[in-house]
């Protein structure tokens, strides 16, 4: 098998003030998955994320990212072939316009004019926000904004794109017009949700991660319709849905 | 919460005035308070030149004098320090409504309120014909350090996400019954104000994080 694009081993890490949070996580993701990283609050998601980009270094296991292991000689690399979307766009967006924080990660590759700009347009093509590129970002919507935070990450052209609580805070038609642009990308998704339509919509693959371990790793539908793993995991279905008698989505 | 539009000093409009470069616009503001500043206290006709220079200004720009009248309201403090000079300056002593005051006093009161006034009506109309991010350009080309720039346009860009949580806070305390009354209330409200602070520090060790994230490594990079 090739090379995956994110390898985690026994990952284990304790933050500094003792609270260990993660226990030994085993992650493969190959390239063109899109997988959801589902578990319960305090399960370590967001610690799992820090890690894959170098902001947390591994207290004992490894994570390399396309073969590429994530130690300080590389993270200047490891942070370009992983964007993370964080959970709240105004973390993400700390620049005065949209051009100027879409640029803001491709210009720390050493990226300049012309090229920069054509990067920075592409990135918005995709999220559908060119118009809006001389806007400070605290002009737009909650949606729009969480759009230019995916532009920011995807002007870097990651191999895989990591995105925190994707669907949060957003009214139910951002949340489609999200998921449509997630579909259209053509790059390798790992996505921490508590949305479990939206991760049986748009994820084949789940993994639940509970307790700083992984618990499940399987089809996303195997893992909805698992009602003892479901339980056991505090993993709930929202009132009226139902993964077996929703239509497959759309591939 | 809904996005706020416009920042509250920005007046949107197309004149010459808003369209002029910023770097433009900041020098001739510092230009024009040096000369307020340095003009002897007592030529009281130059004042008035100074005014209808303001006033033209404001008239080209086309922004309403009341919304830049309005907005003067930031000089009350420094007003109120102007009105005690007469009565706490030392020397010969003059009477004004009844009151005796010092005559140097009087007029360095005089002039203190005018030349303020002055450099507050200058600083808002180029407040009100320039957009935050056109100033910080403007900054930026008069070769102002990079470090206060970005520290600037910082602020700039969170003002209204830290405004919006101080009011979503005043909210929610009123939504509990609380209204500040008297001296009592204090605590509370110094309690908030620390709460407002450590979420605004929390959230810049996000956007560190988040700046980390698409490798930012201790500098800004190149335009």
């Amino acid at each position: 098998m090739s090379t995956p694009v994110l390898e985690v081993k026994g990952l284990a890490y304790a933050y500094p003030d003792g609270h260990q949070a993660l226990f030994g996580v085993d992650l493969h993701v190959h390239q063109g998955e899109r997988v959801a990283l589902l578990g319960p609050n305090g399960a370590g998601k967001t610690t799992l994320v820090l890690h894959l980009n170098g902001i947390h270094t591994a207290g004992a296991g490894s994570v390399s990212v396309s073969g590429l292991p994530v130690e300080k000689a590389n993270l200047q690399e490891i942070r370009r072939r992983v964007g993370v979307v964080f959970q709240d766009p105004d973390d993400q967006l700390f620049m005065g316009t949209v051009r100027a924080d879409v640029a803001f990660g491709p210009a720390n590759l050493g990226l300049k004019g012309d090229e920069l700009d054509r990067r920075v347009m592409d990135a918005l093509d995709k999220v559908g926000m060119t118009e809006f590129v001389d806007r400070p970002p605290h002009h737009l919507s909650f949606g729009q904004r969480r759009r230019v935070a995916v532009a920011t990450v995807l002007a870097m052209e990651p191999e895989i794109l990591v995105l925190d609580e994707p669907s949060s805070n957003l009214d139910p038609a951002s949340r489609r017009e999200l998921a449509d642009i997630l579909r259209s990308l053509d790059v390798t998704v790992l996505m921490v949700t508590h949305d479990l339509p939206y991760a049986l919509e748009l994820c084949p693959r789940s993994v639940v991660l509970s307790g700083g371990t992984v618990v499940a790793d399987g089809s996303t539908y195997d893992v909805l319709t698992d009602d003892v793993l479901m339980k056991e995991n505090r993993l709930e279905l929202p009132f009226g849905f139902d993964p077996r008698t929703t239509l497959p989505p759309a591939r | 919460m809904g996005a706020g539009h416009g920042h509250k000093l920005h007046y949107h409009g197309h004149s010459v005035v808003h369209r002029a470069p910023a770097h433009l616009k900041i020098l001739t503001l510092l230009a024009f308070m040096l000369v307020v500043v340095a003009t002897p206290r007592d030529w009281y006709a130059a004042y008035a030149v100074y005014l209808g220079v303001i006033a033209v200004v404001v008239a080209i720009s086309t922004v309403p004098p009341t919304y830049i009248l309005k907005r003067t309201v930031v000089e009350v403090p420094f007003l109120v320090f102007a009105l005690l000079l007469p009565f706490v300056a030392e020397g010969p002593k003059t009477e004004v409504l009844g009151l005796t005051v010092s005559q140097h006093g009087l007029e360095a009161g005089v002039a203190l309120v005018v030349k303020g006034t002055l450099g507050v009506l200058a600083s808002l109309t180029l407040a009100a014909t320039t957009e935050p991010q056109e100033l910080l350009a403007g900054l930026e080309r008069l070769r102002m350090p990079s470090q206060l720039v970005q520290i600037m346009s910082f602020m700039v860009r969170y003002l209204d996400v830290v405004t919006g949580e101080m009011q979503r806070m005043k909210v929610a305390r009123e939504s509990r019954g609380f209204t500040a009354r008297n001296p009592r209330h204090w605590p509370i409200l110094a309690r908030s104000a620390g709460a407002l602070f450590i979420r605004s520090y929390e959230r810049g060790e996000r956007v560190h994080l988040a700046m980390l994230s698409r490798g930012y490594t201790g500098r800004m990079p190149p335009k």
